[in-house]
């Protein structure tokens, strides 16, 4: 029931699942066993930013702006291209529409 | 219970007509009074499907012939081609009904709560029944005038549910654009209808697939059929709608959309499969919707990546998702030819797509209500001013956990399971597709991080100090959809044998289709 097998491999979650239990329950032991001097609340844990004041907690989160911000500014150019055609205008998605069927049924009169 | 079995595919799709019509009477009693007709009508509903789905899993293809002596009567006596109206569902149809019925029940406990206070409540129950009838409809007409007829039921209602917010002036937009993309598409489905009625005077699926003789005529209404049903399932480039009305649609109602478009995708295949069937070149077609598949894939998950806008950014996914189920599909119809590589690795190709049509409905439909669960609270969809609200929406954060790690193909959730089948047989048809495929897990698994962070983790901002988690009825509808969820992903062999096997074979073996109303295929 569990299992997902099919010709040319096998899926079993529940194994999956027990192998994710039992390294959990080693993390733990693992961790058990680490620095006991650990303090809460205390200087130990206080943000450290080389000397420049920490601002409040409000305003250290990350916007979703700034998120993978390289990761866009390398491929602007890509994304220039995609968001050309999403204009927001029924007409333009309709002018796709008449495009695509006319493709379509070119490439199947073309290919019978 | 015989008679019960008998005319269950009818009373699946009347029940929630005549509900559609009676609810405005009997919202005159009060809210509570509607509200429990319409969970009663529904529960009787999704019984009345399980029981069908039964049925069908242990007997096969069920015919049901209006108006006939017998309900599984298809060809009256003296008659060579079925003239009835009918409803014919097989392995794929109950399992369109299943998904339907599922995100339905969901959406509809979900929006008990969620409407709480606003107007019009009896116009979107109304409508919400009848996009569930026009869905249903769709997936169990026998014939092609009915398809034309349930798709035209589900696109109005869709529009009426996707501006139901009057208030907001991009949700009576998003209505517009959704009803001039549904009517444009219906009606170039009906001119396609009118192209086969022509040639072949019958209407019937059964019966245009054991004439069919792929003339000039029926390439132009395959490509009219493929067209229309490819911008109503949102494919790129025909998706750019789908943000536009994904994003305003009210709780509930985005998930009934988006199944509406699972349902569009149903009629692609079951046109392209049933009614065109061994007739065409598949491997050509197979190709065309690779490249779609593989197009939806790339740049719905570019596209959302980029997103601010927690909904736009679900709606971008679901596009990329779409692409998964194209793609499988797709390899799945190249190789139906070839008998060899259809058993080697095309059968599971199709398993594969047809696994994630489900997967799919479900952990897009829950993150779609974690979504608006988030703009229930905080009146806000921009992930820019959002920040630390797994603090006080543990459930929500939790579901959103779930259904995020689901779409980006985590093991043991039911998107991997599917997933895996896709990547594994699309990887001996062509490694490049498959690379592409994981890719695109990636990127979405990147997307939602960005998410999750933006949204539910950091320090509480001073604004939402005071949120709470939202009610019990949003919570229940959630959880449905987080249970399945779970339940697909550690029983994925349970469910790839009980339905989705059954929808594979019903979609391959055309002649099935057909011999259930034609008689033995000559």
């Amino acid at each position: 029931m569990s299992v997902l097998a099919y010709g040319y491999a096998v899926w079993a979650p529940i194994v999956w699942i027990i192998a994710l239990v039992v390294i959990g329950v080693m993390v733990l032991i693992w961790r058990s066993r680490g620095q006991k001097s650990y303090k809460k609340g205390t200087a130990q844990t206080d943000i450290f930013l080389s000397g420049v004041k920490v601002p409040p907690e409000e305003q250290r989160h990350v916007k979703a702006d700034n998120i993978y911000w390289g990761f866009f500014e390398a491929l602007k150019g890509l994304y220039r291209a995609m968001m050309k055609p999403h204009t927001g205008i029924v007409n333009d998605y309709l002018l796709w529409f008449v495009a695509i069927l006319a493709i379509t049924i070119l490439i199947l009169v073309l290919a019978s | 219970m015989d008679s019960l079995i008998t005319h269950s595919p009818a009373l699946i799709v009347a029940l929630p007509l005549v509900a559609a019509f009676a609810i405005p009477l009997i919202s005159r009693a009060g809210p509570r009074v509607r509200n429990t007709f319409s969970l009663v009508i529904f529960g009787l509903i999704t019984f009345l499907v399980a029981i069908l789905a039964m049925d069908v899993h242990s007997v096969g293809i069920h015919v049901y012939t209006f108006g006939a002596t017998a309900a599984e009567l298809a060809l009256p006596g003296g008659y060579t081609v079925p003239v009835r109206i009918m409803f014919e569902v097989d392995g794929m149809s109950i399992f369109m009904g299943l998904i339907i019925t599922i995100v339905t029940l969901a959406a509809l406990i979900y929006s008990l709560h969620f409407l709480k206070g606003q107007t019009g409540q009896a116009r979107f129950y109304s409508l919400m029944m009848l996009l569930y009838a026009g869905m249903m409809g769709l997936a169990f007409t026998g014939d092609m005038f009915n398809l034309f007829v349930f798709l035209e039921i589900a696109s109005i209602a869709g529009a009426g549910l996707a501006a139901y917010r009057t208030n907001m002036a991009d949700a009576v937009e998003g209505g517009f654009k959704y009803i001039v993309i549904s009517a444009v598409s219906a009606l170039l489905v009906l001119f396609a209808i009118g192209i086969l009625y022509a040639q072949y005077n019958v209407l019937s699926i059964a019966a245009l697939g054991y004439y069919m003789q792929y003339t000039t005529l029926d390439m132009m209404a395959l490509g009219l059929l493929g067209g229309a049903f490819l911008m109503k399932l949102a494919a790129v480039p025909l998706h750019m709608w789908a943000p536009d009305i994904y994003t305003v649609a009210p709780a509930g109602i985005t998930p009934m959309i988006y199944t509406s478009s699972a349902a569009a995708m149903y009629a692609l295949y079951r046109v392209t499969f049933t009614l065109y069937g061994s007739a065409i070149d598949t491997t050509t077609i197979g190709w065309v919707v690779i490249i779609l598949g593989v197009l939806s894939m790339f740049v719905g998950v570019m596209m959302a990546v980029h997103q601010t806008d927690i909904k736009r950014m679900m709606a971008y996914h679901a596009i990329s998702q779409e692409g998964y189920m194209l793609l499988g599909v797709g390899v799945g119809l190249a190789v139906l030819a070839d008998p060899g590589a259809l058993a080697s690795y095309g059968r599971d190709a199709i398993s594969g797509g047809i696994f994630h049509i489900i997967n799919n409905a479900l952990y897009k439909g829950m993150l779609f209500l974690t979504a608006e669960a988030i703009f229930f609270r905080i009146g806000t969809r921009d992930l820019n001013r959002m920040g630390g609200l797994g603090h006080r929406m543990k459930w929500t954060a939790g579901f959103f956990i779930i259904g995020a790690l689901a779409i980006s193909g985590i093991p043991p959730f039911n998107g991997f399971a599917s997933k895996l089948l896709i990547y594994e047989s699309v990887l001996r048809f062509n490694p490049i597709l498959s690379v592409i495929a994981m890719f695109v897990s990636l990127v979405t698994l990147a997307s939602f991080t960005k998410v999750f962070y933006s949204a539910f983790t950091g320090p509480e901002m001073p604004a939402y100090k005071e949120v709470k988690e939202v009610p019990k009825s949003m919570i229940i509808g959630m959880a449905i959809l987080a249970a399945c969820i779970i339940f697909f992903g550690i029983f994925p062999g349970l469910v790839v044998n009980t339905i989705v096997a059954p929808a594979t074979d019903a979609l391959i073996n055309q002649a099935s289709y057909i011999n259930a109303v034609m008689g033995a295929v000559p």
